[in-house]
């Protein structure tokens, strides 16, 4: 590995990362809207953070500014934290309605 | 600063009470903890700004003055958790350890000057409140609305993200002032579009964190199941910390001409439909616990009427009337809800009914609670009044006058169902055997209960303690 990594990254257009970054979004909001298991719900949201990760190391290397990467550190930090509470949630759901789908859970309504 | 250290290790320090047999200390230490953070947070009152963190954190009036009206709301509040048994091998001190940690992330909202740091602070203070909200955890109720607070505040928090990083794509830059001055002077016309979107996102991940409308859905659910001392934090602070994050980010990142075109039509819009929702949705309401939650969106669109009324400085009308409507809401609404916990737990309902001939056995209770509805109402005499007084003339004077027309149609709408409460406590006599015995009040309980009664009035009666102080 001579290149260094920000060079590797700018050979692809930044376009193309903009677009791959936006479909990424995409599919994680669709997923969030139209699936009912609260994991695989979890499980999009996920992907939307990370199409945000892919999207700010892009910029940062095409803008050569590291501020953008050191962001990418706290969001995986972050999503780690709310990794943990999420899936500390669901287990509690889990015990007491033995379903992690959402359409079970409503007692709450207007 | 000292503030968020103080409070961060004390917090930890606050776990290692949870060692004890007996968790009658915790209360007593709790308050003690906020009081002294409270006065070592205005030691920064008229120090300038001061930056930390290589600039990512700035405390000045604005941050210090919100940073106040959170950990007071966070110190009349503590006293509502006495007798709050959720399960007998709960560890009391956890909970207060994370009210104290989520404290940390609203100061961190207040006084912001980078956009990691808006981001921390969001995480800091939801993903504490996510725990607290399902801290009732043989209580299906609770479990659906921290299920329902968690997924759709990741989901918004992803939304926020992918906003930020296309402001970032677009000005290069995520400190609030370098990011001003790129929206006024773009290098690049072709990058207009992706900054406006960005914008827009990030516009609607804060919107969902106060609970604006049209993304105010998971309030109601979330607010009622979670247990009621908790859903007094979360509309008081989490709101209060939401506004000031939201006029910061308005007032220092987009203060352009151009970027106001974009964000104020669809802060004006969602204003109106806040306002809207709230206030229809609280009429229909049959329990006091949902009618205060929507009573919270209602009151969210009141502080978004200042936000579009916004003069482009941390100061003047519009900053001092979000900073007033939010201290009077915010004492209002704790003294609201924890007279709704005494009087829910001990009669097992929260309808409108369970408040029946609470004047005869409870007249202390009854009398704050009609110093709070009156307030979130906006009657004169109480601080709810000037809040809106404030919130309103700082509109006027931008010339919303549309605006504010509506809003106050709208809070005549809300004296309706603010006076309900009041009317079956002093009209109504209790219907069964259960109402007929005094609620159990604890002496700090009742102690913060006339300290918030005489806090509204006093706000009511003299304003220019608080008014035009930023």
């Amino acid at each position: 590995m001579d290149q260094n990594i920000p060079q590797v990254i700018q050979t692809v257009p930044l376009q193309y990362y903009v677009f791959f970054a936006t479909a990424l979004f995409s599919i994680g909001v669709l997923g969030v809207l139209t699936r009912r298991n609260a994991i695989i719900i979890f499980m999009s949201v996920e992907l939307m953070l990370n199409a945000v990760n892919v999207l700010l190391v892009a910029f940062s290397a095409f803008r050569s500014d590291p501020n953008g990467q050191v962001f990418v550190f706290f969001i995986m930090a972050v999503a780690a934290a709310e990794v943990a509470v999420g899936l500390a949630i669901i287990v509690m759901i889990y015990r007491n309605i033995q379903s992690t789908d959402v359409n079970l859970l409503n007692r709450l309504k207007f | 600063m000292n503030s968020i250290i103080l409070l961060s290790a004390l917090g930890l320090g606050n776990l290692f009470l949870g060692f004890r047999r007996s968790n009658r200390l915790l209360l007593p230490v709790m308050m003690l903890i906020l009081g002294l953070v409270l006065t070592v947070n205005f030691l920064d009152w008229n120090q300038g700004p001061q930056s930390f963190f290589s600039g990512m954190l700035i405390v000045d009036n604005f941050s210090v003055a919100f940073t106040g009206i959170v950990l007071l709301t966070a110190l009349v509040l503590v006293p509502f958790s006495q007798r709050y048994v959720l399960d007998e091998e709960a560890n009391l001190a956890e909970y207060y350890s994370l009210l104290l940690f989520s404290l940390v992330g609203a100061i961190m909202l207040a006084s912001y000057n980078h956009l990691l740091m808006l981001f921390l602070g969001i995480e800091i203070l939801s993903v504490a409140m996510y725990v607290l909200a399902g801290s009732d955890k043989r209580n299906l109720r609770s479990n659906e609305a921290a299920l329902k607070y968690f997924l759709m505040g990741a989901f918004f928090t992803g939304v926020l993200l992918f906003g930020m990083a296309l402001v970032y794509g677009a000005t290069g830059t995520f400190e609030l002032s370098s990011i001003s001055f790129a929206v006024q002077n773009p290098v690049n016309e072709s990058l207009r579009p992706m900054l406006y979107i960005g914008m827009l996102l990030m516009l609607l991940g804060i919107g969902f964190k106060v609970g604006a409308a049209p993304f105010h859905f998971w309030t109601p659910d979330v607010y009622e199941g979670t247990p009621t001392f908790f859903t007094a934090f979360m509309s008081t602070v989490v709101k209060t910390a939401g506004f000031a994050a939201f006029l910061k980010l308005l007032v220092q990142v987009f203060p352009a001409a151009t970027a106001q075109g974009v964000w104020l039509p669809t802060l004006t819009a969602m204003c109106v439909l806040t306002l809207l929702v709230g206030n229809v949705g609280a009429v229909a309401q049959t329990s006091v616990k949902r009618m205060l939650a929507y009573s919270s969106i209602s009151h969210a669109g009141y502080l978004l009427v200042a936000l579009v009324a916004f003069n482009g400085a941390l100061e003047g009308a519009s900053a001092n009337g979000i900073l007033f409507y939010s201290l009077a809401y915010s004492l209002a609404t704790v003294s609201a809800f924890g007279v709704l916990k005494l009087v829910a737990d001990a009669r097992h309902r929260e309808d409108y009914a369970g408040f029946n001939g609470l004047a005869k056995t409870n007249p202390l209770l009854a009398f704050s609670l009609t110093v709070s509805m009156l307030s979130l109402a906006g009657i004169p005499l109480t601080g709810g009044f000037f809040g809106k007084f404030f919130v309103f003339m700082a509109a006027v004077e931008n010339g919303y006058i549309g605006l504010v027309i509506f809003a106050l149609l709208m809070s005549m709408v809300s004296i309706y169902y603010y006076l309900r409460p009041i009317i079956s406590m002093y009209m109504r006599d209790a219907d069964d055997a259960d109402s007929a015995i005094p609620v159990p009040v604890t002496t700090f309980q009742s102690g913060a209960l006339l300290v918030l009664a005489l806090l509204t009035v006093l706000l009511g009666v003299l304003p220019g303690l608080i008014a035009g102080v930023l």
